[in-house]
């Protein structure tokens, strides 16, 4: 049994909270004294159904306003698969929780309301999940219940969608016709619409082919912390050296020639060493610690590539950023702090290039600065050189945050396109 | 050519996260310590700590928050299995907070030093420096915890502020903190209880015995068994008799209650909590139950 962690996105008004809680309904992840606490809320607040919503805020400010703070993560599994769910909420911090919630996705769904059709923020939502390149995207045209199961509502629906969606890096994009309040295509296929050929989108989620979308080619291992055993009386470990971290790209087994950097050095991979043994190979998302055959001074912060496929060394980047922050903004000359794989560095920016209008993909190269949930493509130059590939290749070594120096906060997210 | 599946199972992926954030806190953080209860929760993180450092010895010490209510077969446990790691225990005792006047003790017949523990949790990291304190906590337990962070911010008083937390991408933590400050860090955030059993079945961890079913003296209240205990007030109207129970947690004796069960293995656990319909902190623990923000409460003023 794998895991697939999926995003949801949409407002409540498009039946998001419905289809979650149908998801852990039917798979027994919602137990009776939740359920009963939800349908006691309910009935105290004089709302006739069962509002699931109640589910997920669980903040009492959340519930005393009736919105959603935060991201929520959720968890359901079914004999098949272990399912993690990042549900983020459809209001003004969206895009911030969004592209969080995204950041480690393997799926995101968008959910659409049959009746109103592509709106403005799917295409958001749409952005958004190509930005983070989640791999695959399933937009659930819900309500279908109240376009009578309309199969040319459906395909108006998907022709619209794609013709935008193909303006975006979307890998692998699933339509499925839904009524999460009835159950259609959710767990099991619908009789109401014998048109429809695909898979419910559960039997979908369990199946979706996941395991290549990780980076196996690109040898990528940032040294996280190094491992000296001190037991003077435990002679066995006297002289040990392990390098730890979690590998994130390729495949490492022992003998490989590899290059430490920055040094720029080739060794080979003595020993892949775990708790439980040795191991003959290391592969994303594996945490494993390595031993080499020669005595190099090695770091943390430091990564670990192969000879002839290595990352680049690079002070200066281009990036697109997503701004976190309430208060501050990003502008040129702002100086912040960045943590990037397993090193932290200072960062200047250079150049703010535009500022990205999310609903319409609009680039304002007048710009002078981003505000909170604002994204665009700004230069950063960093003081010691970093290990990075774009995003687009890899996640991990593409990804970044940015940390505001007076208040620590987490300000930024940045996914790299270039680097010099 | 065989093409090789790299497909990971679900354990191997928690695992591979959980030894990640624990490594970070080790070179990010001064003072980092980990909560060891003898819960079965943190009992994992301790196996997880072990594997993240092996062959090096857990380069932090372990602290308990003692409430001097705790089930006898717990403390032992937690004593012994410290002991073979050769870790650092630090014992944390509400009784002295008492003593000290720090806190006053609820009386009556619901009296229960959980809350308390608050206090004497933060006293502790405050005296011995701590900026970084692992807990066992998961997301899957309660639905304020379902919103915090692997790495969430305590300010000065040890106040987590649900509304403005630190947004988490990637595998990116944030460790920056004034002086004063801490940050609780919880490896097992994305574990279900039922990953957790998977996990100690497949790594073969030993656990108190009062996880598996035995037969105690208890009492009814609210639809929870409570222990016969000196800790535990009991009214006249409450009386006692013998049942065949487990324990789903183990916590303070005077708001943790037991289950009727038979289940005398893990694997037989694994199919009562597989088949169950019920929360375990529902089931077992009379601190949830006192308003549907209990746990939220308690969190912002600094609890576990």
């Amino acid at each position: 049994m794998d895991i697939l962690r999926f995003a949801t996105a949409g407002s409540v008004d498009d039946g998001k909270s419905t289809l979650i809680g149908r998801l852990l309904f039917d798979s027994k992840a919602i137990f009776e004294d939740q359920l009963e606490a939800v349908e006691r809320t309910s009935r105290d607040r004089g709302t006739e159904y069962t509002d699931l919503s109640l589910l997920t805020d669980g903040l009492r400010a959340e519930r005393e306003q009736g919105i959603t703070i935060d991201v929520a993560y959720r968890y359901f599994a079914t004999p098949r698969r272990k399912f993690i769910i990042a549900d983020t909420p459809g209001h003004i911090q969206y895009t911030r929780n969004m592209v969080t919630g995204a950041s480690t996705a393997d799926l995101a769904i968008i959910l659409i309301d049959a009746r109103k059709g592509v709106l403005e923020q799917s295409r958001r939502h749409a952005f958004l999940t190509s930005l983070l390149r989640v791999p695959h995207l399933v937009l659930a045209v819900n309500k279908m219940d109240l376009v009578d199961y309309s199969q040319e509502r459906f395909e108006e629906i998907r022709e619209e969608f794609t013709a935008f969606a193909s303006k975006l890096n979307v890998g692998d994009l699933t339509f499925i016709p839904i009524s999460a309040l009835n159950g259609d295509n959710v767990v099991s296929r619908s009789e109401n619409m014998p048109w429809y050929n695909g898979s419910s989108l559960l039997h979908h989620l369990e199946n979706v082919h996941i395991a290549s979308d990780r980076n196996l080619v690109d040898v990528r291992f940032p040294v996280q912390y190094v491992i000296r055993p001190q037991k003077a009386n435990d002679h066995a470990f006297h002289d040990y050296r392990g390098y730890a971290g979690q590998v994130a790209g390729g495949v490492l087994k022992p003998g490989d020639e590899v290059v430490h950097l920055p040094s720029g050095l080739n060794t080979r991979i003595a020993s892949i060493d775990t708790f439980d043994g040795p191991v003959e190979e290391a592969f994303p998302p594996m945490s494993v610690t390595l031993r080499f055959e020669d005595d190099l001074d090695i770091s943390r912060g430091d990564m670990i590539a192969r000879p002839n496929n290595r990352p680049h060394v690079a002070q200066d980047l281009d990036a697109m950023v997503c701004w976190m922050a309430d208060g501050a903004k990003l502008a040129p000359r702002t100086k912040l702090t960045i943590k990037h794989t397993t090193r932290t560095a200072r960062a200047l920016v250079r150049d703010l290039h535009y500022r990205l209008d999310v609903n319409t993909l609009h680039r304002d190269e007048e710009a002078t600065s981003l505000g909170l949930n604002e994204i665009g493509r700004v230069s950063l130059r960093v003081t010691q050189p970093l290990f990075v590939d774009d995003y687009a290749r890899n996640r991990l070594t593409g990804g970044f945050i940015l940390v505001d120096e007076a208040t620590n906060g987490t300000v930024a997210a940045g996914m790299i396109l270039e680097a010099r | 050519m065989l093409q090789r599946d790299y497909t990971t199972s679900q354990l191997d992926v928690l695992e591979a996260e959980a030894i990640h954030i624990m490594r970070e806190v080790a070179a990010e953080f001064e003072r980092p310590c980990l909560l060891f209860s003898g819960g079965k929760d943190s009992i994992v993180m301790l196996r997880i700590a072990e594997k993240a450092f092996w062959p090096a010895a857990i380069p932090f010490p372990l602290m308990h928050v003692d409430t001097g209510h705790n089930f006898d077969e717990v403390i032992e446990f937690r004593d012994r299995r410290s002991q073979e790691l050769g870790a650092r225990l630090i014992v944390a005792s509400v009784q002295d907070s008492i003593d000290q006047g720090r806190v006053v003790e609820d009386t009556g017949r619901r009296a229960s030093r959980n809350r308390l523990q608050t206090t004497t949790l933060l006293d502790a990291i405050e005296e011995h420096e701590f900026d970084a304190v692992f807990g066992g906590a998961r997301r899957d337990e309660e639905k304020a915890r379902a919103k915090e962070r692997v790495f969430s911010f305590r300010d000065d008083f040890g106040q987590w502020d649900p509304k403005n937390q630190r947004p988490e991408l990637w595998n990116l933590y944030n460790s920056r903190i004034r002086k004063g400050e801490h940050i609780r860090v919880f490896p097992l955030s994305n574990w279900t209880e039922l990953d957790v059993w998977d996990y100690i079945r497949r790594e073969g961890i030993e656990i108190p015995s009062i996880y598996f079913a035995h037969t105690r003296k208890v009492f009814e209240r609210d639809g929870m068994l409570l222990p016969d205990s000196e800790v535990v007030q009991r009214g006249d109207d409450e009386p006692l008799f013998e049942a065949v129970v487990r324990y789903r947690t183990v916590g303070d004796m005077t708001c943790t209650g037991a289950v009727q069960s038979t289940a005398v293995t893990v694997e037989e656990i694994i199919e009562e909590i597989a088949a169950t319909r019920i929360t375990e902190r529902g089931a077992t623990r009379a601190d949830d139950r006192a308003s549907e923000a209990a746990m939220e409460d308690r969190k912002r003023e600094g609890y576990f």
